[in-house]
């Protein structure tokens, strides 16, 4: 049996301070010092700021490349996003500490164009969960002339290697609450309510190529044949977004830390269902790709002879076409399932929401239509670069006027989750 | 609500107090105040809205000629100058639910004011007009009559009023097939668990998003000898004149753009570019004809192969772009291709 315990200390504001530290409820960060941490030894970095925007401020943050959230081993193997700016080792068992309530948040220079924006108040805060967190912004400049997956790299780790250095400074505090999660091995002695329901995740990432990319410990997940994964090492930071295009329903790295999918599975694991595994699978661009993963995770679902499967998609449009592979594949098997996905229903909603459909799909979670149009009204403080509005996803030329600018959904950074991170839906009238 | 709202109602000659079957020929009139089911609707409606007329068609003439019957009765309507319009119910009676559709469709359509017919769900006209109008749910006979002009009467006197609009539960319309964003009570994890585990015990769970059903386009027969003819390119993928002249969005385009390519060898970083914006433009900025194949397409050209290139080549962006959108794009590209004398496609897409 694998055990990792959480343990949650909550902050309730950040604040620049003499060294970065926890005090009381307060993360005082010490700004020279974070800012050479990021800085790392990366010659590719040519300027960094920081910033601070809380909950309820009149302030936007854009372009996001990611948002991160700091943690920290405390005990068991490994660190924290393995690979990446840990070891190898395999994370998840042990203790890890978490400042929850807060984010570290890269923004700066455009990369993909489909980057999107957080509000800190008005209406764009409630389709966001990331408005109601501390976040810690950096607005990261980089070197002229270096290719955009450069750039993309850059920003990447700089981003993880600010949220391990804020998360050391929850190594020592007391956690407010510590939450027990455990992974039982496969052979393991029968369990209680061995009559539940056996239950598997698959959970897709995207990896259709330069700027769409996921990293597992490290390695691009292009190249993985699905593999199983213990629903742990994910809150440890295993998987990583490299992810710049399709903010609405792009998986952050912080929803993979918090993905709420493991997180039900785990909480209703022996009371409503036996949670029996987590399979990692990809969403690739050619047909070949699609097919040999769909078969490689059907395959690996069965082994674990589950009732059912919860599916979690990424992007739109063509992972509609795996996400839809992977259902077919498991319901053939007698694994019945629920897809998660967003809506591309057309600005009216009039249109079909989907790119790609399967019969088998009969159980479908929404979490909202990314076409729908929004008024957000003008902030008084933005952090970024507003001027790319129009040319991100869910912007249109003209978005930009006095009262504020009007976009699509889709601009909203995990407007739609399909990890089914936020309440959102799309029912219809 | 100080003032009171005028209201024409519609109906076919039966309801009207014309006659049965015999009389479903009967050319479009005009009645003075509310007659038959309209005294009804009066009890619902008193005292904010007054009954002005009732506009009667039979349902043979309306169906035979749609299109002139719809714009007589139309005018007649017009000419009241209502503020809101109530047609049928229909319940199960085809021709009068196509009729009933078609008054409201247009009323809605030209006079943007509130226009509520009445169906049960099988009646044709309610998979003909429903993505257009508010149809309220009745049931399939006059039975449902009460009941049918109670609904319709609440829904059109918001609908006046300006008031929000609820779900069709609560409402009593007929789903009009549009998406509509809401927040759900619990997140869409808990709720995909919870559905899961219904799905798994054999008990009723509801998906949120039915699949739809695709249109699916028969394809033309194969082109016989692609020596003689002229071919055009369309792409998906975003390639446009560098500075995107038409604006093409980079995702849910509303336009796509025509740009000569006469004369032209080859595409070039210099002079083109994509604006896509859901895969990697790396590689299509280096060389636009990885996505839009002109130098290829010039090769053939060149070897007989085919006859010639059509001068202008189409593109948009096929990034979250309604399908609704695509249609109209491919049917005005299709029109000009067509007058063109264009017989064969190369669509690329990414």
């Amino acid at each position: 049996m694998t055990v990792l315990e959480l343990g949650r200390i909550p902050i309730q504001d950040v604040d620049w301070g003499r060294k970065t530290v926890v005090e009381g409820r307060v993360l005082q960060i010490h700004r020279e010092g974070f800012i050479e941490e990021i800085r790392g030894h990366d010659s590719r970095i040519t300027g960094v700021e920081a910033h601070i925007a809380r909950p309820g401020e009149s302030a936007r943050i854009l372009p996001v490349k990611d948002v991160i959230e700091p943690r920290v081993k405390v005990k068991g193997r490994g660190g924290v996003f393995p690979g990446l700016i840990s070891g190898v080792e395999t994370v998840g068992t042990g203790r890890t500490h978490v400042l929850k309530g807060c984010s570290v948040v890269t923004a700066g220079q455009i990369v993909g164009v489909q980057e999107g924006l957080i509000d800190m108040s008005g209406p764009g805060a409630c389709y966001c969960r990331f408005s109601n967190l501390l976040n810690i912004v950096l607005v990261i400049d980089v070197k002229q002339g270096i290719t955009r997956h450069e750039h993309e790299e850059t920003l990447r780790l700089a981003g993880l290697r600010a949220a391990a250095y804020l998360g050391e400074a929850g190594r020592a505090p007391a956690p407010d609450h510590v939450d027990r999660f455990e992974v039982h091995g496969l052979s393991g002695s029968p369990r209680e309510g061995a009559d539940l329901p056996g239950v598997v995740y698959v959970y897709m990432l995207l990896s259709q190529g330069l700027l769409h990319d996921t990293y597992l410990y490290g390695h691009d997940v292009k190249n993985l044949l699905p593999t199983m994964i213990s629903a742990t090492e994910v809150m440890d930071g295993a998987i990583v977004s490299g992810n710049c295009v399709s903010a609405c329903d792009k998986n952050t790295t912080y929803h993979h830390q918090n993905n709420p999918i493991i997180g039900e599975l785990f909480r209703r694991d022996g009371t409503d269902l036996r949670f029996l595994g987590t399979i990692v699978a990809n969403a690739n661009v050619t047909l070949q790709d699609k097919i040999r993963s769909a078969e490689y995770a059907v395959k690996l679902a069965a082994l674990l002879g589950p009732d059912g499967a919860v599916i979690s998609k990424e992007g739109f449009g063509n992972p509609d076409a795996d996400a839809m592979m992977y259902c077919k594949g498991l319901e053939e098997k007698g694994i019945r399932t629920v897809i998660i996905t967003d809506e591309f229903a057309g600005v009216d909603g009039a249109s079909q929401s989907l790119a790609d459909t399967t019969p088998e799909a009969d159980a479908v979670i929404s979490t909202g239509n990314a076409n729908e149009r929004i008024l957000l009204p003008a902030m008084e403080r933005v952090i970024g670069d507003m001027r790319v509005i129009e040319r991100m996803a869910g912007g249109v030329s003209g978005s930009l006027s006095r009262d504020g600018i009007r976009v699509e959904l889709q601009a909203i950074l995990g407007a739609t989750n399909e990890l089914g991170f936020e309440t959102l839906s799309a029912r219809e009238e | 609500m100080t003032e009171t709202l005028k209201a024409v109602l519609y109906m076919n000659q039966f309801f009207g107090g014309i006659g049965g079957e015999d009389k479903a020929g009967i050319e479009p009139l005009a009645k003075a105040g509310a007659i038959g089911p309209g005294l009804l609707f009066r009890e619902f409606l008193d005292p904010h809205v007054e009954i002005t007329a009732t506009v009667i068609c039979g349902d043979n003439y309306f169906c035979e000629r749609m299109d002139d019957a719809g714009e007589a009765v139309f005018l007649l309507i017009e000419g009241y100058a209502p503020d809101l319009v109530l047609a049928g119910p229909a319940f199960n009676a085809g021709r009068y639910g196509m009729a009933c559709g078609a008054v409201c469709a247009s009323v809605t359509r030209r006079m943007a004011i509130p226009a509520v017919t009445g169906m049960y769900p099988h009646n044709p006209g309610v998979e003909a007009f429903r993505k257009d109008i508010y149809i309220v749910e009745t049931k399939g006979s006059v039975a449902g009559m009460r009941d049918g002009v109670a609904s319709m009467s609440r829904l059109a006197l918001k609908l006046a009023r300006g008031e929000p609009i609820g779900t069709p539960e609560e409402e009593g319309y007929i789903p009009r097939g549009l998406r509509r964003n809401y927040f759900a009570s619990e997140t869409g994890a808990s709720r995909a668990v919870t559905s899961l585990l219904n799905k798994l015990k054999g008990k009723s769970f509801i998906t949120e998003y039915a699949m739809p059903v695709f249109d699916r386009v028969k394809p033309v027969l194969p082109v016989k000898s692609t020596g003689e003819i002229t071919i055009a390119l369309i792409t998906s993928g975003g390639i446009v004149p560098k500075g995107n002249p038409d604006r093409v969005e980079s995702s849910s385009a509303t336009r796509y753009g025509r740009y000569d390519i006469n004369g032209l060898a080859r595409l070039a970083p210099e002079t083109h570019e994509t604006v896509h914006g859901g895969y990697d433009q790396t590689y299509a900025n280096e060389d636009p004809n990885r996505v839009l194949p002109l130098d290829a397409v010039r090769d053939l050209e060149r070897e007989g192969r085919i006859g010639r290139l059509y001068p202008y080549y189409y593109a948009t962006v096929g990034n979250g772009t309604s399908v609704a959108n695509a249609g109209r794009f491919a049917r005005e590209i299709a029109r000009e291709l067509v007058r063109d004398g264009v017989q064969a496609v190369i669509i690329t897409s990414t």
